[in-house]
């Protein structure tokens, strides 16, 4: 049995900074500190932490870019704007333990010399906004901020709220969102790293992989590698809903097979299918419910873990029913930029419309494959990129007759 | 030189200058490319995604009119994932748009061999607005291109009265919180126009003329002139009916060093003196 790393405090959440130091919080800014920003890059790439939010990019390179960066003014940003369908892992992480977040935010910052820190936090949760906010006057007060900022003052952290919109979980739209502009993607490259926030060199993390942080300082890279895989090393959180009889958010080390996370979770025996990875992930079927969690084992089976998101379906499921939710999710959440994403969502929720319904003309799955490459090839963004990655595998899952329905 | 280096453009090489993006080259060795949204004044909006190239090293394509060069680049145009990409966007935008006043559109969707009739669907009932005596807006005919916010923003008029509102199939340019031309900032000076690629911004005087069914370009003359009311100099091009002898448009020449095919609302709508009576 896996005993919580990150939601150790979840029985007993410390939300004041008082009973998260008697707990043994702020270790990792204290080793931090200790050992100077490089030495705190190079822990947590040695560590092999890469990002939690669905990209899985290495973090200690991240901040490595940032760290070296030849512009004075840079920032740190957490995106805490989780809105993937079917996720929220980030949620459960700030309001059982905002301390461990704010150590991770304050050890990013110190090791990237950031001199402002955002906190982008979905509009829709309120509570964890406010309860950032609060923590983070809480370490203010106690002076834990002092020197972390640019010439020795204090670090500001500005915690912003989101405005309801999908797309601003998208880094450079949420940079766009912060700045005060309508939050519609960049072209990568430049990458964040280089030409971020305000056009300044900017690390951003999701909650989940900066709550990683200050046990990767007080415990030693060795650590965070002796859990997982070897090529996933750590623990991942999972957002698990749907014909379940106990969802909610599971921690396991990567690695463990599907099958165990779904029995954790009091999934039925014979499940017809599960939606790995969000909206943007993959339909996933009982014969690869033996995949190991890990990003290779996720691979290896043409799936993605993405943000960590499941969501089980029964045999009365209709899930072309399921991927026209989908579809209406994607074609309101697309902000609308570019050609591929504005109206190929729409054109792909009407053809998924017809298909839930039974009435599609037969000829909507090779136009929908068709319509997919496009997006896929030609959008601006991740969100036109995968807005068809699930409808794919469910028309591959079809052909093989996987469907119950 | 040290500001020139070569680039692999469908496996031939071809020389490309600092700062130059993959679309001046492919244009300079004259590799035809369709484009909608970029236009030579304002900054790439790389929203179309009609001029997309594949890049060696790229997981998803990328738009040429924004993506700078780089040395040793192995750009490809002629791949079936470029041509399924660009023969897609136009098929979407056909199952979305009125195209009628938007030749340069439709010629492009054939030359990449656009299927009009591929995707079936809700088509842009955005409405038609005629709230001011210079010029109209078909929001039908919008492709949402940016050229217009563009233009009434940073990059020539920094008016600001123009913004995309709305957000996926429901977006659309608005005047500020939905309020008619007269009540928002807008100075009319129809910069905006001068940009729109598929006419869903048009001049009254245009627009009336079509609804006539008294528009014919073969008949207008264009005569170059230098605007009278300032001391900027700006060049005009008065398109003037040859039977008549009446001003039916007034533009300005995109290459002209003054303009750069911008104006004022005097010099582009102020020109009804000229067929004042005489006495």
């Amino acid at each position: 049995m896996h005993s919580p790393v990150l939601l150790r405090r979840q029985d007993a959440p410390a939300r004041d900074l008082e009973a998260y130091i008697a707990s043994g919080g702020l270790a990792g800014l204290k080793k931090a500190r200790e050992i100077g920003p490089e030495e705190t890059v190079r822990m947590v790439t040695d560590s092999g932490l890469v990002g939690r939010g669905g990209a899985g990019f290495p973090t200690g390179r991240k901040w490595e870019s940032v760290r070296t960066a030849k512009d004075p003014e840079r920032y740190f940003v957490l995106n805490a704007d989780e809105s993937e369908p079917g996720t929220f892992k980030d949620r459960q992480m700030i309001d059982v333990d905002p301390f461990l977040v704010l150590e991770g935010v304050l050890i990013a910052c110190f090791a990237t010399h950031a001199t402002r820190a955002y906190i982008y936090v979905r509009g829709e949760y309120r509570r964890e906004a406010d309860l950032l906010q609060r923590c983070a006057a809480e370490l203010g007060a106690a002076g834990y901020l002092d020197g972390l900022g640019p010439e020795g003052h204090a670090l500001a952290i500005e915690v912003r709220h989101g405005g309801g919109a999908y797309i601003c979980g998208e880094e450079t739209a949420l940079f766009r969102s912060i700045e005060g502009y309508r939050g519609e993607p960049m072209s990568k490259p430049p990458f964040p790293t280089v030409a971020g926030l305000f056009r300044k060199p900017t690390a951003i993390n999701n909650v989940e992989t900066i709550a990683n942080v200050p046990d990767i300082m007080s415990r030693g890279a060795a650590w965070l590698r002796s859990l997982g895989t070897e090529r996933s090393p750590g623990v991942k959180l999972y957002s698990v809903s749907g014909h379940v009889g106990r969802p909610g958010v599971y921690e396991l080390p990567f690695g463990v097979p599907l099958r165990e996370l779904l029995d954790l979770a009091g999934a039925q025996q014979d499940l017809q299918a599960i939606l790995l990875g969000g909206a943007a992930g993959t339909f996933v079927f009982p014969q690869d419910f033996d995949m190991p969690l890990s990003y290779e084992g996720a691979q290896q089976r043409h799936a993605t873990l993405g943000s960590g998101a499941l969501i089980a379906f029964d045999h009365e499921t209709n899930l072309w029913r399921v991927a026209e939710r989908l579809g209406s999710f994607f074609a309101h959440e697309s902000c609308g930029q570019c050609v591929p994403c504005r109206v190929g969502t729409r054109r792909q929720h009407e053809m998924l419309e017809a298909l839930a319904e039974g009435d599609g003309r037969g000829s909507e799955r090779d136009l929908l494959v068709r319509l997919s490459q496009v997006m896929t090839d030609a959008s601006i963004c991740g969100l036109g990129q995968t807005a068809s990655t699930a409808v794919r595998s469910l028309i591959d899952a079809e052909t093989k007759g996987l469907l119950a329905v | 030189m040290a500001d020139t280096f070569q680039v692999l453009i469908d496996g031939h090489e071809a020389i490309a200058h600092e700062g130059e993006t993959i679309l001046d080259v492919l244009r300079r060795a004259q590799v035809e490319t369709p484009t909608l949204c970029t236009h030579e004044h304002l900054t790439p909006a790389k929203a179309c995604r009609a001029c997309v190239v594949e890049l060696k090293g790229s997981r998803a394509l990328v738009a040429s009119c924004e993506r700078k060069a780089e040395p040793g680049m192995e750009v490809r145009t002629d791949s079936e994932r470029v041509q399924n990409a660009r023969r897609g966007v136009f098929e979407l935008l056909l199952s979305q748009n009125d195209v009628s006043t938007a030749p340069a559109l439709a010629a492009q969707a054939e030359s990449v061999g656009a299927d009009p009739g591929r995707y079936r669907g809700q088509r842009y009932e955005k409405g038609f607005f005629d709230d001011n005596q210079l010029y109209v807006r078909d929001y039908d005919k919008c492709i949402l291109c940016y050229r217009c916010v563009e233009a009434c923003g940073p990059d020539v008029q920094n008016t600001f009265a123009l913004t995309v509102s709305g957000r996926g199939f429901d977006a659309g340019i608005a005047a500020g919180f939905g309020e008619s031309l007269p009540d928002s900032a807008c100075v009319f000076c129809g910069n905006c126009v001068a940009v729109c690629p598929t006419g869903a911004l048009m001049d009254r005087r245009e627009h009336s003329l079509r609804a006539e069914g008294r528009w014919d370009e073969e008949r207008y003359d264009v005569v170059q002139t230098t605007c009278s009311y300032c001391g900027v100099g700006c060049q005009l091009e008065l398109h003037v009916d040859r039977a008549s002898n009446e001003i039916v448009k007034v533009t300005s020449p995109m290459d002209h060093s003054v303009t750069h095919g911008f104006l004022c609302v005097k010099g582009r709508y102020g020109y009804s003196f000229v067929e004042a009576g005489g006495d």
